[in-house]
Formats: structure tokens, sequence, C-alpha cells
């Protein structure tokens, strides 16, 4: 039988190899979008091992719209992506510099 | 071992070594496509626990439109890139440091805590509520009625992202001749006939 835990101990993994992956690439804005969708679909999954283990449908409507927030963000982030490589020629993150953080 | 709890285990297995690859590809097109086998086994995870319409969901606008668009934009721009062996080396140990608190953090709560779901009285929405409706007809018949606000919500949210992207990504170039049917219906009135030469076009 499968327990809570074990959706619990695989979606930490999950979000914990998006975090690593959002530290590793420097070179690729593009790679840590990838990166964040991990870490959505590990909160997905820990929503819905919580609905399926509570016997209760609330987790599955909050892991839709955490779905449509995701496509929103994804979409923003893609054009923000294009435009700027439109205006800077690449996408490296350790060239943009433009707000001098 | 009974077979959900196999199929478990292989699902999330893929997942995992997946989502590695996802960040360790030297190619980004390889990245998407490790993606969608992320997102194809979570689904598949979903129909295991249950919820056959966001496994369908899941396909359809993860693998079907994000996934796609990454593809699109991966392809569109022209970098080279991936991980470089000094970059490797110069972030590995921060990221590892962060991955290894992350991860241990988590695993010492979950093994400290003991979850009595049982005896959870904060339910809002019981699956006994639904009788026998099909999980698609469970999560209509409360979408639609009791979260009907955060549904309209989400709808805004698309729709500015929508709009977002496209005044964000639309530019006037140099050089394009366009239509102008304000200046084609004004000559209406001075029509002349002109020898035009071939391939050259006249000035309005």
């Amino acid at each position: 039988m499968i327990e809570l835990n074990q959706f619990l101990v695989l979606s930490a993994i999950l979000f914990t190899i998006g975090v690593i992956g959002i530290f590793l690439n420097r070179k690729n804005v593009i790679i840590i979008l990838m990166s964040i969708e991990l870490i959505l679909l590990s909160v997905n999954i820990n929503f819905i091992a919580f609905s399926y283990f509570l016997n209760d449908l609330t987790g599955q409507i909050f892991s839709l719209f955490v779905l449509t927030v995701a496509a929103a963000e994804a979409a923003i982030g893609l054009a923000i992506l294009v435009i700027y490589n439109r205006n800077a020629g690449n996408i490296e993150i350790e060239k943009i510099s433009a707000l001098k953080g | 071992m009974t077979a959900s709890l196999l199929s478990f285990y292989i699902f999330s297995a893929v997942i995992l070594l997946s989502s590695l690859m996802v960040i360790s590809s030297r190619n980004p097109v390889h990245s998407v496509l490790f993606l969608i086998l992320a997102f194809f086994n979570a689904a598949g995870l979903f129909v295991i626990l249950h919820a056959e319409f966001l496994a369908m969901i899941l396909i359809i606008v993860y693998v079907g439109a994000v996934a796609v668009l990454f593809l699109f934009v991966v392809m569109m721009l022209d970098f080279r890139t991936g991980l470089e062996k000094s970059n490797i080396l110069q972030y590995m140990p921060i990221g590892l440091f962060v991955g290894m608190v992350f991860i241990s953090e988590l695993i010492i709560v979950l093994i400290n805590t003991k979850l009595d779901l049982k005896n959870i009285q904060i339910l809002t929405n019981p699956l006994s509520n639904f009788g026998n409706l099909t999980n698609t007809e469970a999560i209509g018949s409360i979408l639609y009625t009791d979260y009907i606000l955060y549904f309209q919500v989400s709808g805004i949210i698309l729709l500015v992202a929508m709009i977002g992207s496209i005044v964000l990504t639309l530019r006037d170039r140099e050089g394009v001749k366009r239509q102008s049917i304000l200046k084609q219906l004004e000559r209406s009135s001075q029509i002349e006939l002109k020898e035009v030469k071939s391939r050259e076009g006249v000035d309005i």
C-alpha cells in the first residue's frame, strides 16, 4: 500500500532538484524557467497526494489553479526572454546586469 | 508488492531521473524533451492517486502547450549553451549545499511528523459528498459553484498573461511595407493611370 510519506519524499526530492537547477545554470535562463516548472510540479504532487489521502477534493481544485498560474508564468517568462534576447543578443545570466543589482 | 506500489516506484524513478537530466543536459532541446517525460510520468502518478482529470489536464496543458512553447522558444533563439565545466565547478558547491539543506530539512520534518489523517476535521469538500460522481464531474460540480470567483480570477490571469506577452513581443520593423487602407480609400477621387515598371511599384 502506498503511503503519504512516499509522495512527500518524492516531491521533496523533486523540489530540491529544481532548486539545484536554478543555482547550477548560469548560462541559460530557459533552464531556470524549466526548473521553476519542476518546482511547481512537485507542489502539485503534494497537493494531489494530500487530496487523495485526506479523501478531500479541495487539493485537486487548488492544483488546477496552480497549473493555470504556472502556464501564465511560463508564457510571460518566455516573452521576456525573447525580447531580452532581441535587445542584448544573449540570455546568459552572468551578463544580465542592466539593473546593477 | 501491489501493482500500484510498483507503478509508483517506476513513475517516481523516471520523474527523478528525467528531472536530473533537465537541469544537467547540455542541449536545451534535450532538456525540454526530458521535461515532457517528467510531466508524462507525473500524470501517471496522478492517475494512481485517482485524480484522472488533473492527469489529463497536465498532459494537455503542459505537454501540449507549455512544453511546446518552451521548445518553440529554444528553437527560435539562437544560443549555444549548456553547462560548462568551469561553471559546474564554480557553482556546484553552493548549489549542492543549498540542495542538501533543503532536502535534509524536509526529510527531518517528514520523519518527525506523524500525521493522523483519520482525525482531521477541516475538510471542506470530502469525497463522501459526491456519491458516485466521477472525478471530472465532482471537480466540475464545485469548481463552477463554490470556487467560481477563483475560476474567473484565474481566467483574468490568463488573459493578462496573453495580452502581456503579445505587447512585450510586438515590434515595428523598419522597412516593412504595410497596407494603409485609409490612403487607399482617399485615392478614389483622383484615380489616374500610371505605367508601372515591373517589380518597382509606385509611391502613393
